[in-house]
């Protein structure tokens, strides 16, 4: 039991830092341009395609680099020249905009590297086990997804909070017309945030890339989970992101872990539902199958109950 | 090669074709009508978009490649073969709506394999197509659509399948667990829909009856290909102490199983319907060596020498994903033109009448397509994942070696189908 326990406890963090690493540069993008970006998971994926790449030409830590950077610089472009001019016709092209830029990265990753998942194995240091708990191994890019995890936090809050940049970003938000009264160049704040965002992404796909799996449909996969942590953690709020992605993660590994349907639990009241009864088998789903199912109703709830979120400011 | 892909929904780029066939006359670009039906016209429906397209996509060069064979000899009774492509996005709901386009076209065969819900939809839709439009029917060739109840509960005079069914498979793969001594604890691990339900239900009776002794621990369902972690489900099965997994997942659910397994360092060996294709073995890699069982009707390593059309087919399609792969195809398309033959005609009622209780003999030993629920008897075989296999998959260097054959006659499982044959 205890063995499940802090099992499911390290694979639920692992998972949600993971989830963090997603979802920082969404909530950067979203809150500071109110751009529902559908391609944030296509630049995941594409973080994940350019490493494979280019870790076979010029090895595992210059591609660490050169992926996010790749990344960025195809969001710095897609900004400067694509969503820039949709932006002027307001929220809804824009988010067409983006659904459809999802739709032909993936198309064009199909085109180039097939549809079938390609091989991408972290490099050796990373691939053996770091330690053993309870005899389970516990391999050590999941510590280095950790590790990068938290760097990103702590890296994104200090530039965010504690520079001047930070400053003008955070004022562009709320303020441009004054910001760029100011002498600042709002528009090129914006290319950089989505740079900036994408290149995030970028990044979190280089790990999540080898921890799952190299496949055209690794960007739908995650996808809408990322809105949900957006969501859940509030508006432009760094700490809920991290907050709610975290307990996405432990959520969803401790449902999985949970055999308990609503059938057990009226058992032990010494209440039951006959077999023939249209409440059977709804009654009979057990926790673990619902598992995946769980941050959606989160996601519902929290917008009935708390529409900022958990830390944000503004509504959704 | 005649090929030609159809979808039935416009794409962008339809629309596009629609507007400037609008502009240069429409006419231009209709379909020409089925001229006097000079070709016997297959509709292969099965997902060429979307997640599961890999699957559609291999199945569909095989089908190139058999149809091109055929034709290449001639043709069967003075017609050549020709198939036709539409894309089902692995949708019960689309394939319907083909399946009435291919009416509609006069296309009397249908093929169909990935994915047991299009099968039960398709099924249906045949069955009552036919009973409505004598001299219209169509016949449904399904290849890889396992749930055994098409040919049990649902079965139908027009549905012929060439796949070993989920039970067989299972009964294949729990004779020789049997013979296992080391196995003292199972874990089942499935897909949450109608395939995955039938593997475990299938996995319990069976693994009571022969082997009583073996613990079943675990039995899981997950929802179908949603999972991108599979650790804590990995976590589970390790608590569990089960020292062997069945599972029936396929595709990614397949690959990111035995990889969270494989990062826990889990010590189980895996008894899988589909560990051999579709990136699976390229995704598991050496760590599957010795672990990963496959129950299937083929593999390269079969046969001593390597089958003509192995080769052929693997000089015409040379990709990394593009292994010879349904060995089943080779037997449906050769007792199709057997049929053919026999009933001296193309005529599907007559192929059908003809194709029952047909038997047929192949490289790997007499197949035979029960009358009784049309069901192919086929040799199965249990394979392991090995470094040491003659011909490898994917371009790894890691292929699948034999460990036992059941024979065609003793995969046979009882049925309760009640065939309604036409008069």
């Amino acid at each position: 039991m205890l063995e499940l326990v802090v099992s499911s406890l390290l694979n639920g963090l692992v998972y949600g830092l993971l989830l963090f690493m997603l979802s920082s540069g969404l909530t950067l993008i979203f809150s500071m341009m109110g751009v529902l970006n559908f391609a944030h998971a296509s630049m995941f994926m594409l973080g994940a395609y350019f490493s494979v790449q280019l870790g076979g030409w010029i090895g595992f830590w210059p591609a660490l680099v050169g992926a996010p950077l790749l990344c960025g610089l195809i969001g710095a472009a897609v900004e400067r020249w694509g969503l820039r001019q949709v932006h002027r016709h307001g929220h809804v092209p824009e988010l067409l905009f983006t659904f459809g830029l999802a739709y032909l990265i993936e198309e064009g990753v199909i085109m180039v590297w097939g549809r079938n998942p390609i091989e991408n194995k972290p490099p050796p240091f990373l691939d053996a086990a770091l330690f053993r708990f309870f005899g389970t191994s516990f391999p050590a890019y999941k510590a280095f997804m950790m590790l990068v995890s938290a760097v990103m936090f702590a890296a994104l809050w200090l530039v965010l909070k504690r520079t001047r940049l930070g400053l003008i970003v955070q004022a562009s938000l709320t303020h441009p017309r004054m910001v760029s009264m100011l002498g600042h160049d709002v528009p090129r704040v914006f290319t950089w945030v989505f740079a900036g965002g994408s290149a995030l992404a970028g990044l979190a796909g280089v790990i999540g890339g080898f921890a799952f799996l190299t496949a055209p449909t690794m960007a739908a996969w995650v996808g809408p989970i990322v809105f949900v942590v957006v969501v859940v953690g509030g508006l432009g709020s760094l700490a809920g992101a991290l907050i709610a992605s975290i307990g996405i993660g432990v959520l969803q590994t401790f449902a999985v872990a949970l055999d308990v349907s609503l059938l057990d639990v009226l058992g032990r009241l010494g209440l039951s539902i006959g077999r023939d009864s249209v409440l059977y088998e709804p009654a009979a789903v057990k926790i673990a199958q619902m598992a995946p199912m769980l941050p959606y109703l989160l996601l519902i709830l929290m917008l009935v109950l708390r529409p900022t979120g958990l830390l944000g400011t503004r509504e959704t | 090669m005649t090929l030609r892909s159809r979808r039935p929904t416009p794409g962008p780029l339809l629309i596009a074709l629609i507007v400037v066939a609008a502009a240069v006359g429409a006419n231009a670009a209709a379909p020409a009508p089925a001229a006097a039906q000079e070709t016997v016209k297959i509709a292969y429906i099965d997902p060429l978009s979307g997640g599961a397209a890999s699957a559609g996509l291999l199945g569909q060069k095989h089908f190139s490649y058999f149809v091109d064979k055929i034709n290449a000899a001639g043709g069967v009774n003075g017609q050549k073969f020709e198939v036709v492509a539409f894309d089902n996005k692995l949708s019960p709901q689309e394939s319907l709506i083909i399946l009435k386009k291919v009416i509609d076209e006069r296309i009397r065969y249908v093929a169909q394999g990935n994915g047991s819900l299009v099968a039960h939809a398709l099924i249906d839709a045949v069955a009552k197509h036919n009973e409505r439009n004598p001299g219209q029917e169509v016949l449904y060739l399904n290849y890889a659509a396992v749930d055994p109840a098409l040919t049990n509960e649902k079965c139908s005079f027009w549905h012929f399948r060439f796949d070993a069914d989920a039970d067989m498979k299972m009964e294949a793969l729990t004779n020789y667990m049997a013979r296992q001594p080391n196995i003292k604890k199972v874990y089942l691990i499935n897909q949450d829909y109608s395939f995955g339900k039938a593997v475990a239900a299938a996995a319990r009776t069976m693994l009571r009856k022969k082997r009583p002794d073996v613990e079943i621990v675990g039995d899981e369902l997950h929802p179908l290909q949603k999972v991108t972690d599979f650790s804590p489900y990995v976590a589970k099965i390790k608590a569990s102490g089960a020292d062997s997994v069945i599972t029936g997942n396929w595709s990614n659910d397949m690959v990111l199983l035995v990889k969270a397994g494989k990062d826990a360092g889990l010590k189980v060996d895996w008894y899988t319907y589909y560990a051999n294709s579709l990136g699976t073995p390229t995704a598991i890699g050496k760590d599957g060596v010795g672990h990963v069982k496959v129950v299937a009707e083929w593999e390269k390593n079969v046969l001593p020498e390597p089958d003509p059309d192995q080769v052929a087919y693997e000089k015409r399609f040379t990709g990394k994903e593009d292994d010879f792969r349904y060995w089943r195809l080779k037997t449906m398309f050769e007792m199709l033109a057997a049929a053919m033959k026999k009933a001296g005609s193309n005529d599907p009622v007559r192929v059908a009448r003809a194709l029952e209780g047909m038997k047929q003999q192949t490289p790997l030993g007499e197949v035979e397509m029960r009358a009784d629920n049309h069901q192919l008897l086929q040799p199965l075989f249990i394979f392991t994942m090995s470094d040491k296999a003659r011909y490898d998959v994917e371009h790894t260097g890691l292929g699948f070696v034999t460990n036992g054959k059941v024979d065609a006659k003793d995969t046979a499982l009882p049925t309760v189908c009640k065939m309604e044959r036409p008069k």
